[in-house]
């Protein structure tokens, strides 16, 4: 009983210690940003690893995901004679939550995985501690421009991914339902407002990239540095990263449309 | 990186034709769903002037609902309120000035848009020559048609009827 009391506490306590060295971790990185402004080309170079190489998968899944829901949203407002609804169910579960959501979800599996795994083979292989040795805050040149990077590239996969899923909604419900293109659209335009939806879908997606993108580097930069530690850092990344997403998304919600 | 000078220029210079392409894309597609699936028309606001109509009972009838004219969209609503002393409904119009010309008996009325649809203020313009100005009260007005009072009294002209035929003897009690 008590061993079982001390591990309780013990585990309590690493918990702590990890969540505050995080938040140390993150103002250090981000003391490093304004350093970024003279080296813009690391952090191009980190949108185009987490950005432009994600594209395949967000587009895909985007695709999909505005199909099916246009299909099951059609099934049941078909009941109801109000098929006319379809664009606006589509454009709006996509702009305010699917975008953003499944977006930062693909992000972290995709993204958040391998920048872990980078980071945490670089401190295995000692990589961050030559920086070190050569007087380079690996903090200010490896963390800094992977978390902006990952924080711009989000809301941009998320854009794309909406569009995307707006489309293959279309498709589906024009071409294969027999719901009429002009009402699709004229629906969706009349209820979709772009301050209240789009802007909002933005923010979340923001604040997603920069809570997948931390918690990447942080399980990156504080893994045990060997083979084990870095693939238990990279499924904690995923698996964290996921949950902060979720949980984050219910309270951005509450508080945009509640 | 054991990229030679060349290779390496080479290599920066892909990555940055991609990263350009990727940001444009992205923000092509915001703007896209700026454009095309939100109205973004609501937010560049056209100029309008204001005009006041008192309602009874406004329904179910929300900021910045349609305002339409022989069921062409003219204006919006732009603000609801409760005017202190009659202890109305104030529903200021905003109407485009466009149409700046309507007679000053213009009339308004509270629709529904289908069966179950949002609700929206339909204007049936009068005979009068002087035209309406901005600040303006409309004279003539008809509330929303509310569901539960309609069955109300629905139910009441029954139960009337009912009890005129039988001498009142249900009523009392």
């Amino acid at each position: 009983m008590i061993e079982w009391l001390r591990l309780f506490g013990g585990q309590t306590l690493a918990a702590t210690a990890r969540l505050g060295r995080s938040h140390m971790f993150l103002m250090r990185v981000l003391l490093g940003m304004p350093g970024l402004l003279l080296r813009p080309g690391l952090v191009v170079a980190q949108i185009y690893s987490a950005g432009v190489l994600s594209l395949l998968i967000i587009v895909v899944s985007g695709l999909f995901v505005g199909m099916v829901l246009s299909l099951q949203g059609y099934n049941t407002l078909v009941d109801f004679g109000a098929e006319q609804s379809l664009g606006v169910l589509v454009a709006l579960s996509l702009t305010r939550e699917l975008g953003p959501v499944i977006s930062a979800l693909l992000f972290s599996g995709r993204a958040g995985s391998a920048l872990t795994a980078e980071i945490g083979l670089m401190k295995a292989t000692e990589q961050l501690s030559g920086m070190e040795m050569m007087a380079v805050d690996p903090e200010h040149r490896v963390v800094a421009p992977r978390l902006l990077g990952g924080m711009l590239a989000l809301p941009l996969l998320a854009a794309i991914f909406t569009l995307v899923g707006v489309f293959g909604g279309y498709f589906v419900g024009t071409v294969l339902l027999g719901v009429d293109g002009g009402v699709y659209w004229s629906q969706m335009q009349a209820q979709v407002s772009f301050t209240e939806d789009v802007v909002n879908g933005v923010i979340k997606s923001l604040v997603f990239g920069f809570v997948v993108s931390w918690t990447a580097v942080f399980e990156g930069f504080d893994c045990t540095p060997t083979s084990e530690g870095v693939s238990r850092a990279t499924t904690r990344t995923v698996v964290h990263s996921s949950l902060a997403v979720l949980g984050l998304d219910f309270i951005l919600t509450a508080l945009m449309f509640g | 990186m054991q990229w030679t000078g060349a290779e390496h220029m080479q290599n920066s210079r892909l990555l940055e034709i991609g990263v350009g392409l990727f940001v444009l894309a992205g923000l092509l597609a915001l703007l896209i769903l700026a454009l095309k699936v939100s109205n973004i028309s609501a937010f560049q606001q056209t100029n309008g002037y204001d005009v006041i109509a008192k309602f009874q009972n406004i329904g179910g009838l929300k900021v910045s609902a349609p305002v339409t004219l022989a069921g062409v969209q003219v204006g919006r609503v732009a603000d609801i309120s409760v005017d202190q002393q009659t202890f109305e409904a104030r529903v200021v119009l905003s109407i485009s000035d466009k149409y700046a010309n309507l007679p000053q008996d213009t009339s308004a009325s509270i629709y529904t848009a289908g069966l179950l649809g949002q609700q929206y203020i339909g204007l049936q313009p009068g005979g009068m020559m002087e035209t309406l100005q901005p600040g303006d009260q409309l004279m003539l007005t008809q509330s929303a048609i509310v569901l539960e009072q309609l069955i109300g009294q629905f139910l009441y002209n029954k139960a009337a009827g009912a009890s005129t035929g039988d001498k009142a003897g249900g009523q009392e009690r």
